[in-house]
């Protein structure tokens, strides 16, 4: 009971305030967050092979960005629309790990 | 060769294999912090009950040079034998013998007495403890596994099986485990990965400890992998065998009754407070109405905001499946969702009566929840609970809203006897949530917001939180008092002892995995 008493935790559930406490997985959880879709995250950790396009370049929707090797495979990042690419942060024999932003993009 | 002889022989080639791997070997394997094979076989078996076979199979491997080595046993001993004079199979990998190396002989052994267990409908115990696949055996040791996994599944819901990680158990190994009933994990001891950290490292260049990638705390914490945690192996052992007296045989006979014993004294409206919003230990409610105030706690620390385990009553083995309100309020997330359900699944497989006790404000709030699948995950406890056919018993302390009051064992999932406190509060959901509902144009037009939300809150308050609603609608049978709990439950499992349901024919259900 005394331990009760340091280490409360407050969980709110459907407008009432719980005192109890909480578990090391539910602390350590991953808050969510708004996707930056002007990123090119890596989806997989994984090396770069190459690098197909340069800062300014125009690229249309659907064309490969990068090569990223991952599982002994070669994946092709696509363009997700048409745009322009504005930075690079990776190149060629860079090992990446997952979510890694590796290009910045703008729309057209 | 005289007879005497013969039986000298025979001892001579015994003693010779029981040696394992040698001396070495073995000095390697207690520096580890491990014992080996046949002292654990020992340790947990009644003291000289323990029979072994195959003692003198080989290795058939005949590649790679394998055809000159000798691997006693092929790296694994089989039996049988007793614990508290209750027969029992069990099989313990030898990691003296080549790393305890899965190979053709060896999976044939431990298939051979998973067969027996199955055929003399006797519980499993299969201790791990090996490096993975012998891999000069080739595509011998992928079949070895697909043939023990096969049989796991065979036997599940028809003979308890436990699994017993003392060592490192990889790759494909891991899923004989995960199909069985328990996991027992031992500190330092215990590794379980499907993927070892070197690989991991070289592929994704996270560098892990294989403590913190697959040790024994992250399978009892992080993952929910083992049910049970030992700070070494003689504890381990310990909790086998206590396990072994709650659970009967196979699906078709009941747990051995132990002699009724009382509760320790105690006033149960003692420990919970009257405010639902405050925290209390739900283990001293269980331990209120249990015998000998004993509750053997299952995964207990994984989801702890919901705790299983069984107690037994007036002498009988009863599964309890309760909130935590110590912990995340006592809420159904994933987690606990999946350690509810897999227990009940357990109790019903093997005729154990089921205890709910109730006290929770729903479901836990949040991105990571939604996005982890706890529509799926929740639905599990619903299945389990709907499907179950042993006596099903509820009893509702204080908070039961919303999805969290129809998914723990309510009336309308077939419950046989629902009770509940005077604290009780079953309602859609808590006053504050709902009077901010149905009162929000009220609310918001009041000069006083504030004053008028306190009101309306306890305007609701006064109206549903309480157990007389869903008692004027039968949906719950009796409100009692606290003292009355144990009485109350036991006389329910007395009256449901012949309890006997018929569902509708089905080759199986298709439970949201």
């Amino acid at each position: 009971m005394a331990e009760k008493a340091t280490n409360s935790e407050f969980l709110i559930v459907q407008g009432a305030q719980y005192e109890t406490t909480f578990t090391k997985k539910y602390r350590n959880r991953i808050p969510w967050k708004l996707p930056n879709l002007n990123l090119i995250y890596s989806f997989i950790p994984g090396t770069v092979i190459n690098v197909l396009v340069k800062p300014g370049q125009k690229v249309k929707q659907g064309e490969t960005l990068i090569i990223l090797e991952a599982m002994k495979m070669h994946n092709n990042v696509l363009m997700p629309f048409d745009g322009e690419v504005v930075k690079i942060n990776v190149e060629p024999k860079d090992k990446v790990a997952k979510n890694t932003p590796m290009l910045e993009i703008r729309p057209k | 060769m005289s007879l005497k002889n013969n039986i000298l022989d025979l001892r001579k080639r015994k003693e010779e294999i029981k040696k394992g791997g040698g001396e070495e070997a073995i000095e390697k394997q207690a520096q580890m912090g491990k014992l080996t094979a046949r002292e654990r076989i020992l340790a947990i078996l009644d003291e000289n009950s323990f029979h072994e076979y195959d003692i003198f199979v080989e290795h058939s491997a005949r590649d790679f040079g394998m055809e000159a080595k000798v691997l006693h046993g092929d790296g694994v001993i089989i039996g049988t034998g007793t614990i508290y004079n209750k027969p029992v199979c069990i099989f313990a990998q030898d990691f003296t013998v080549a790393g305890g190396s899965l190979g053709l002989m060896h999976a044939q052994k431990i298939t051979k007495i998973m067969d027996h267990s199955l055929k003399m409908r006797v519980p499993l115990i299969g201790i791990n403890d090996s490096g993975g696949a012998r891999i000069q055996e080739g595509v011998n040791s992928l079949a070895g596994y697909g043939e023990i996994f096969f049989r796991n599944t065979l036997a599940s819901g028809v003979i308890p099986q436990i699994s017993v990680i003392l060592g490192p158990c990889a790759g494909g190994a891991v899923y004989s485990p995960a199909l069985t009933d328990f996991v027992f994990v031992v500190e330092n001891i215990s590794k379980m990965f499907i993927t070892g950290p070197s690989v991991i490292k070289s592929v994704l260049g996270e560098d892990i400890s294989m403590e913190d990638l697959g040790g024994a705390r992250v399978h009892a914490e992080i993952t929910g992998n083992a049910h049970f945690y030992a700070a070494n192996e003689q504890e381990c052992f310990e909790q086998i065998k206590k396990l072994i007296t709650y659970i009967p045989w196979n699906n078709e006979q009941k747990p051995q009754p132990f002699p009724a014993k009382p509760p320790k004294k105690v006033k149960v409206e003692k420990i919970v407070p009257s405010d639902p919003k405050l925290p209390y230990d739900m283990r001293d409610i269980i331990k209120a109405i249990t015998d000998g105030s004993d509750f053997f706690e299952i995964m207990e620390h994984f989801a702890p905001n919901i705790l299983i385990g069984f107690g037994r009553m007036e002498g009988e083995t009863v599964g309890f499946v309760a909130n935590q309100p110590m912990v995340l309020a006592g809420v159904l997330d994933t987690d606990s969702s999946d350690k509810a359900a897999r227990f009940i699944r357990f109790c019903d497989a093997f005729n154990i009566p089921i205890v709910t006790l109730e006290d929770l404000p729903g479901y836990l709030p949040g991105v990571d929840q939604e996005h982890s699948g706890v529509i799926r995950h929740g639905a599990k406890i619903l299945y389990a609970y709907s499907e179950a056919t042993v006596p099903k018993i509820t009893v509702i302390l204080r908070k039961a809203y919303g999805g969290g009051y129809i998914a723990m064992n309510s009336r309308h999932l077939r419950a046989d006897f629902v009770f509940a406190w005077p604290t009780a509060e079953i309602a859609v959901m808590g006053p504050e949530g709902a009077a901010n509902i149905v009162f929000r144009k009220e609310i918001m037009e009041a000069e006083d917001p504030e004053a008028m939300r306190l009101q309306k809150i306890q305007e609701y308050k006064d109206k549903f939180a309480n157990p007389f609603v869903a008692a004027a609608k039968g949906y719950i049978d009796e409100v009692i008092e606290p003292e009355e709990t144990r009485s109350r439950i036991l006389h329910a499992l007395k009256v449901s002892k012949n309890k006997n349901v018929t569902m509708p024919r089905k080759k199986h259900g298709i439970p949201p995995f």
